[in-house]
């Protein structure tokens, strides 16, 4: 089973390979070999999760195993908390990869689209399994490089633009994340994170490792859109083409963001109350000022990538509110329950985003516009759309049958519990400004009276596009089965321990 | 320890290029500047007093190596900026094509 691990890298990899290679020789070579990846990973990362509980797995790259205790080569570790990623980024982009079968048509040079995807998924897969520092780093680059590119493939003026101010952000983020690793190398000689971590056991300087955070708080800030560092998404995600645009809201921030600042967080460093404050305020400000902006917004798509912001903060206040918790000491199962609420939320947020920018990009895809003005009416026209959007405006804003609802639900009542009750009451306010926006969106794109264009001419988006929103939005529904205690026991626990006890992810690690 | 200083120094200067530059080229040039402070940093990070090169010789006994694995990162890192510049150019090309003109001023469409 562990032999299975390298291959979520390599699959990918060989497929881009092989799509730029055959891409423009065999006709619909890329249509075919794309979907089938994706299908593969996903079914792999499948069967890791039944497969996995509650232990972990290392696989030792090139058979570099560990001398004495040390370790010497790269480590692949997948451990609950790393299975859930993989499940969720190899869904996502199967749904997003079927989906552009039929809207990427009115593109150029579809092949290197295909390729890209392939590679940008590599990387993605890359950083979730990776245990060592600086393979991290490579793979994380390998992915926003991708992503530089395909942000840029309309080739349009404002596609350029927002690719231009993405990567010189994305590149002083990289610098700022490279900075730090050379900084933890030289103190501690080891780049494997559960190495650095029996380190840091032994004893650290304080003030070092707190310069060492607040850099990779920065760098990480950045990839995942914290709000002082958010500059580069609304126009990032909002330029893409729409299945990009999921993926990029959907899986990319929160696999090259959130994952690995939580993963370095919880299971690397030593928990320090400064961070924790930190986290948790950055949190909560990038909850309020994203749903502020988000409300503004008449841009479907930057209005979507507001709320992302707003969404993320949830997760990210969520986790710092788990570390105060977990330093306290008094109140365990509240830490739990923050730290769950933010990994289910997170799953979440990946579904319903995913979803809504799929809608948008349905929306843009027969109407060619992407202002709420010019729309209206389509609900008769377009019901498949206008359903599914409406089951993923409900579930962001918390309504409850759906997803949405249950994990800020959590979240809010470990706030309560945990005594925040001023980042409870916040919670509560953001999730009914949120529910304002969505709202305005459904107004605006469905219901109201149509304006400009006739609509009568308007059809409904063709299959592949269609069974894929219906895919997501089912799974906005099933995914409210994890509030249940014992499913989320299965799914969500091993996800948790592994957070909460450090020493659970190191020795498996080095193999002692 | 001036040599640190001399790194971080290169450092702002190319942070105050990225901030003040209202040139494409220019701002990525800046960026690289920036980039190759960390490498800098990095080699530092691996270097000792009089070490050899890390090429171990089993004739002679006793040696002072320096740390290689600051240099393969460093390598490594070279690399990876190397495709992101690349990537930033042809960005910065597209983007001539589209306006004529390689001033950030002119080139504004999206606000933050």
């Amino acid at each position: 089973m562990d032999t299975l691990i390298p291959l979520f890298v390599a699959i990918p990899l060989i497929s881009a390979f092989l799509i730029i290679l055959l891409g423009k020789l065999v006709n619909g070579f890329h249509r075919f070999l794309g979907p089938i990846t994706l299908l593969v990973l996903l079914i792999m990362a499948v069967y890791e999760f039944t497969g996995l509980g509650k232990s972990s797995i290392t696989y030792a790259m090139g058979g570099w195993a560990s001398e004495g205790g040390f370790p010497v080569g790269i480590y692949l570790v997948l451990d609950g908390f790393s299975v859930l990623m993989l499940c969720i980024i190899n869904l996502i982009g199967l749904i997003a990869l079927f989906y552009s079968l039929s809207y990427m048509t009115k593109y150029t040079a579809e092949s290197n689209y295909f390729a890209l995807f392939c590679l940008i998924i590599a990387g993605m897969n890359g950083v979730v399994l990776s245990g060592d520092l600086f393979n991290l780093f490579v793979f994380l680059e390998v992915s926003v490089i991708s992503s530089y590119a395909l942000v840029a493939f309309g080739i349009g003026k404002t596609e350029l633009e927002a690719s231009f101010k993405y990567q010189v952000l994305g590149g002083l983020a990289s610098m700022l994340i490279l900075l730090a690793i050379g900084l933890i190398y030289w103190k501690t000689k080891t780049l494997n994170i559960a190495d650095v971590r029996n380190v840091l056991d032994a004893g650290y300087s304080q003030s070092f490792y707190l310069f060492v955070q607040v850099l990779l708080i920065a760098g990480f800030g950045l990839k995942a859109a914290i709000i002082p560092f958010h500059a580069w998404l609304p126009d990032a995600h909002s330029s893409a083409p729409s299945p990009i645009s999921a993926m990029l809201s959907g899986v990319l921030i929160k696999a090259v963001g959130i994952y690995v600042l939580i993963r370095l967080f919880f299971n690397m460093f030593v928990f320090s109350h400064e961070i924790a404050l930190v986290l948790t305020s950055l949190g909560a400000i990038s909850m309020v000022v994203g749903s502020l902006l988000a409300i503004v917004q008449w841009d479907l798509k930057r209005l979507l990538a507001y709320s992302s912001i707003s969404q993320i903060g949830y997760v990210v206040m969520a986790f710092g509110m788990g570390i105060l918790l977990l330093l306290k000491g008094d109140n365990e199962p509240a830490a739990v329950l923050a730290i769950g609420g933010a990994i289910y939320h997170m799953i979440n947020h990946a579904v319903f985003k995913g979803l809504l920018f799929l809608n948008a990009g349905s929306l843009e895809h027969r109407l060619d516009t992407r202002n709420l003005k010019e729309m209206g009416g389509l609900s008769k026209v377009m019901p498949v759309t206008s359903t599914t959007s409406f089951i993923a405006s409900m579930s962001i804003s918390g309504i409850p049958p759906f997803n949405g609802f249950f994990s800020k639900l959590i979240i809010i009542i470990a706030a309560i519990n945990g005594r925040f009750y001023l980042l409870a009451t916040l919670a509560v306010v953001v999730s009914i400004i949120t529910l304002a926006y969505f709202l305005k969106f459904q107004r605006y794109a469905f219901f109201n009276k149509p304006a400009g264009k006739a609509i009568q001419k308007i059809r409904e988006v063709p299959f592949p596009m269609s069974f894929s929103m219906i895919v997501l939005a089912t799974l906005c529904l099933a995914l409210s089965l994890l509030a249940i205690p014992s499913v989320s026991e299965v799914v969500l626990r091993p996800a948790i321990d592994v957070l909460m006890q450090p020493e659970l992810y190191s020795p498996t690690m080095i193999g002692i | 320890m001036t040599v640190y200083i001399l790194c971080f120094v290169l450092f702002l200067v190319g942070l105050y290029g990225v901030i003040t530059r209202r040139n494409l080229i220019k701002i990525a040039i800046s960026l690289s500047i920036m980039e190759f402070s960390i490498f800098l940093i990095l080699v530092l990070i691996g270097y000792i007093d009089n070490g050899l090169a890390p090429i171990v010789d089993p004739g002679s006994s006793a040696q002072i190596y320096v740390d290689p694995l600051p240099q393969a990162m460093a390598l490594t890192a070279i690399v990876i900026g190397l495709a992101t510049t690349a990537m930033l150019m042809a960005i910065a090309i597209r983007l001539y094509r589209k306006y004529k003109t390689f001033d950030i001023r002119e080139i504004r469409n999206l606000r933050g």
